[in-house]
């Protein structure tokens, strides 16, 4: 259905070729996965497939790709339109119109089908894709995850027969990421349509892959195989491949259903492993010992104490919540606060919450009509992680920015050590607490990372070179004039991160800091938070990756509908979880290790 | 009124009314079975019936053509330039407003009716102010207040600043500046009550592509409004103020780039799924359309010069005619070469015409009106007389009240 016969691609200034040697062909109905690090040029492979590259977006294309037998050197993207379908990685720049109904339609006006074949069509796609309800709704109304639907279903109508998709999950939350693939696994299974798509989060849809197609590295020539093949070979895998290699089973096992069956022996060995009864838990570190930094043997012990503790918490936890509900509304901050101080370490000395770098108490929030955030309690303590999870529209960003006084609260109380963030005004509140936006791109403003740099110093207040001086330790070999647009997702991310570090807050936000990174860039920032976590800054981070979540967050809360549903130590809430439980988690439950990197010290 | 009455009104009326397209438009989709009485879950699952002779809820495919909106608008528009009566005047901006708040739906452009009135208001007041400080030619002898007059030179002749105020001539000017602000609350029923969105499309096939390119426009402005608010707030998270007209030009440079990436993002998209695909038409068609288009356009141009000259009374209209003429000819054959088809396209039915109707019947009774007796629509001022209602222009306009309830009701919000 689609074949790349010798393809290079070279851009317009470019040194040598975006992409080298690609020829393979997609043989109709297969979903085949394009996988890869950043930066290898996937989305220059998807944009050969519908044209776009090199029609739209100049360069040299050598070679030939065809598509249901027509040649795009010589079909424009709009003559390739009624048997390509494409979606990009933004939905919200594909809309051309504005209502779902209409959008649906817009492709098939522009192919000029019969009126009635585009009604039937219209109510078919609807159906298919569960957007009946919504269908008379503006689109800028609508969640990501129905926002995803509608893209996927204005490509759907003109019933191409291949469909191909840049990132389609990577936006969403767990559940609307399962919801956009069971569509997409229904067309390839009952409408035989040909999917390529290029994903970084493996995990999600590794197995729902017939073929994979690895770019390895920039210009490298793709390699092919079937999942459980390339995934073998991969510089990018999901937790269970990982745990699979780890644990030298062959075939890898690609689904948690897959892995779970071979578990059995790993299972056994973990539990009679040192510190059989659980890993060592992710803890706040005591700041006045360096507890974040001991041995093995004291690492074991907290191990097991840990393990204690769960198990007696969960009674205590439900008292605690007893007398929560009895006690009359004005003794729930000082309960909640002891219940944080016995949380964490037990030997701190009791803390005014001017000390904490983040308090907030029955907070709501409210945009118009809509209750954005109720009755929302959370406390930070120094050096702790906490993740804060739940579907699109959770009111997760909204929490963060009342955090740094972006959003005002209409009741309730947010302290941000110990100062009102939204009346504080800015040049003191970056002193106490930074946020990096889901979009860090909208942080920087200059045009060099030099001149970035010495803004974020000025703005901060700090000694000059500071700002310069994290963004070498965030991004080593940066060059002083890189434009901060040429950087790659990750590198903006780290810049962006390293100019909220220069005022040194206490207190560190993070908005989906995984959105678009691939896993080698993941890894680098995981172990930036660790740092800064063991440090003292108390992060809070809202995310959808639960894997992310499980390798750093000392607690997690989930909100829905604006309300605090669960808050609790990682271990517990993730795993009580379905949709929020990691690979790892499900693999090895009811054993509570939730990543491969606490399996492995488990192992050793 | 409980649901039994209501269904004893309503059944004679479908058994004695012959069922013609009148009386299915005065009933909300009535089911087949409905003449002998509803089944218990029937009606168990519609939930209160509406009484009879109110329109049905308002859907895609009964959606009122937006162009109905326009004319019904225009008319009243007009009829309210017929006159100065001041109560006529507030008959029409109640019958507008009346309309509006009973078919009005929640999308965003129809909030702008709320904006409309409050540009009539001021419009009205600025009327008022500039007849007391500048005076205004209606002589008058009833004298409310005398303001110092400021001296201008002899060549400033015939403006006065300042000066006597009188009753005679803020009367004028309030009733001048109501006939302005009813004609701008009628623009913006029209507004409110018509989605532009839809009356673009309507568009003749040739104009559709410049159509769909003011569609984006017209979505870009709110995503460009959010960007600007995105970005002063995140001037706030690097210390700075997110204040103040500095804090907004700083961004403006980030927001016009993300704009600019957006709508090349929004090209190839709109590229990938067929916009501007066209049909192979033979050369000899597309020189025509090119010729007609062209001729057309210099014949309209030559045909309003002659109108407005005074010696090209005699030639003015018939060039201007036939160069319309050209100029849709060309238009119908630029349709051709594109393929594009239309989906659910706004069918211009019974309805659209009743509400269409409506709003010219107003504006030619009103019409007819002024010419039969101009004084009652337009009250004198001298003397001074308290203005009377006159009967059958005031009963023409309440005619403009018809589509609140031809029209078909607007869905609740979600």
């Amino acid at each position: 259905m689609i074949r790349f016969e010798d393809v290079s691609v070279t851009y317009e200034g470019a040194a040598g070729p975006t992409v080298r040697g690609v020829d393979f062909e997609v043989p109709e109905g297969e979903l085949v996965l394009l996988v890869g690090p950043s930066g290898v040029g996937k989305s220059t492979v998807l944009g050969a497939v519908s044209g776009l590259v090199p029609h739209f977006t100049g360069g040299t294309l050598r070679g030939r790709v065809t598509v249901a037998g027509r040649d795009t050197r010589t079909h424009k993207p709009r003559e390739l339109a009624d048997v390509v379908g494409t979606v990009g990685q933004d939905p919200l720049s594909h809309f051309v119109t504005d209502t779902v109904e209409d959008e649906l339609a817009y492709g098939m006006e522009s192919l000029g089908l019969a009126p009635d074949v585009m009604r039937r069509r219209v109510e078919e796609t609807l159906d298919l894709l569960s957007l009946a309800d919504l269908r008379d709704r503006p689109i800028s109304t609508l969640s990501g995850g129905q926002q995803q639907r509608v893209a996927i279903g204005s490509v759907l109508t003109p019933h191409p027969s291949v469909l191909v998709l840049d990132e389609p999950t990577s936006a969403l939350d767990p559940a609307a990421a399962e919801e956009v693939l069971a569509v997409l696994q229904r067309l390839v299974h009952d409408l035989g349509t040909t999917v390529l798509m290029a994903e970084h989060r493996l995990e999600r849809v590794v197995q729902y892959a017939d073929r994979l197609v690895l770019l390895p590295s920039p210009g490298a020539a793709p390699v092919l195989g079937t999942p459980a093949e390339v995934m073998a070979v991969s510089p990018v895998c999901p937790p269970v491949v990982e745990l699979g290699r780890l644990a030298g089973w062959s075939p890898l096992p690609l689904t948690v259903r897959d892995a779970r069956r071979r578990a059995g022996d790993l299972r056994e060995r973990l539990a009679q492993a040192p510190g059989g009864a659980g890993p060592a838990q992710l803890r706040v570190p005591a700041q006045r010992d360096g507890a974040g930094r001991d041995g093995a043997a004291r690492r074991d012990e907290t191990g097991r104490k840990a393990a204690a503790e769960r198990r007696d918490e969960t009674g205590r936890k439900a008292a605690a919540e007893r007398r929560r509900e009895a006690a009359p509304q004005g003794v729930r901050p000082v309960s909640a606060l002891a219940r944080l101080l016995r949380r964490g370490a037990p030997d701190a000395p009791t803390e005014s919450p001017g000390d904490r770098p983040a308090v907030v108490e029955s907070l709501a929030v409210r945009r118009g009509r809509i209750e954005a955030l109720r009755r929302v309690g959370l406390t930070a303590a120094p050096g702790e992680t906490i993740a804060l999870m739940g579907r699109n529209g959770a009111g997760k960003s909204t929490l963060l920015g009342a955090l740094v006084g972006l959003v005002a609260p209409a009741a309730g109380s947010v302290l941000v050590g110990g100062a009102v963030p939204h009346r504080t005004a800015p040049r003191d509140l970056v002193r106490r607490v930074g946020l990096v936006p889901q979009e860090p791109r909208d942080l920087l403003y200059a045009d060099t990372v030099a001149a970035e740099c010495a803004a974020a110093d000025e703005d901060a207040g700090a000694a000059a070179g500071t700002c310069r001086a994290l963004v070498s330790e965030l991004l080593p070999g940066i060059a002083d004039d890189t434009h901060p647009r040429d950087l790659s997702e990750g590198q903006r991310l780290a810049l962006a991160l390293a100019v909220v570090l220069t005022a040194r807050p206490p207190l560190l936000l993070l908005d989906e800091p995984t959105r678009g990174l691939d896993y080698a860039a993941k890894a680098r920032l995981v172990t930036v938070l660790r740092g800064l976590a063991a440090e003292g800054h108390a992060i809070v981070l809202a995310t959808h990756d639960v894997e992310l979540a499980a390798e750093l967050a000392h607690r997690v809360v989930i909100l829905a509908d604006g309300e605090v549903v669960a808050d609790g130590p990682t271990a517990e809430v993730v795993v009580a979880s379905p949709s929020f439980a990691p690979q790892v988690g499900k693999v090895l439950a009811p054993l509570p290790w939730l990543t491969v990197a606490q399996v492995r010290e488990a192992l050793s | 009124m409980t649901r039994d009455d209501t269904e004893e009104t309503a059944a004679p009326a479908a058994d004695g009314r012959p069922a013609g397209r009148w009386s299915v438009l005065f009933e909300r989709g009535r089911q087949p079975g409905d003449g002998q009485g509803p089944t218990p879950d029937a009606a168990a699952g519609r939930g209160p019936r509406r009484p009879r002779g109110v329109a049905p809820e308002a859907n895609r495919t009964n959606a009122l053509h937006p162009g109905a909106w326009w004319v019904w608008a225009l008319g009243l528009g007009t009829a309210a330039s017929r006159t100065t009566n001041p109560l006529l005047l507030a008959l029409l901006v109640g019958t507008a407003g009346y309309v509006v708040a009973a078919r009005r739906t929640s999308a965003p452009w129809a909030r702008s009716y709320g904006a409309f009135v409050k540009l009539a208001m001021a419009v009205l007041a600025i009327r008022l102010v500039f007849a007391v400080f500048l005076g205004s030619p209606i002589p008058g002898t009833h004298l409310v207040v005398t303001l110092p007059e400021v001296p201008l030179p002899d060549w400033a002749q015939g403006v006065r600043i300042g000066g006597r105020v009188t009753a005679e001539g803020l009367v004028f000017a309030l009733y001048d500046g109501l006939k302005l602000a009813t004609l701008l609350i009628c623009v913006g029923a029209a507004n409110a009550l018509a989605n532009p969105a839809r009356l673009l499309k309507s568009l003749p096939g040739a104009l559709y592509e410049t159509g769909v390119a003011v569609v984006v426009a017209l979505t870009f402005a709110p995503n460009l409004i959010a960007d600007a608010q995105r970005l002063r707030s995140a001037r706030r998270l690097r210390g700075r103020p997110d204040r103040g007209l500095r804090g907004l030009l700083h961004v403006g440079l980030p927001v016009l780039e993300g704009a600019l990436e957006r709508s090349v993002a929004l090209a190839a998209a709109m590229d990938a799924r067929g916009y501007g695909r066209t049909a192979r038409v033979p050369s000899g068609v597309r020189r025509t359309t090119a010729v007609l288009t062209l001729g057309g356009l210099l014949g309209v141009c030559a045909g309003t010069y002659g109108l407005l000259t005074a010696e090209g009374g005699t030639y003015g209209l018939p060039v201007l005619a036939a160069g319309l003429a050209a100029a849709l000819g060309g238009l119908w054959l630029g349709g051709r070469r594109t393929a594009r088809t239309r989906y659910r396209p706004d069918e211009w039915g019974v309805r659209a015409w009743l509400v269409a109707g409506s709003g010219v019947a107003v504006a030619a009774l009103m019409t007819a009106a002024a010419s039969y007796d101009l004084a009652a629509l337009r009250p004198g001022v001298v003397p001074l007389v308290a203005p009377a209602l006159p009967l059958w222009p005031a009963a023409a306009v309440l005619l403009g009240l018809l589509p609140a309830f031809v029209a078909p009701i607007p869905k609740e919000a979600p």
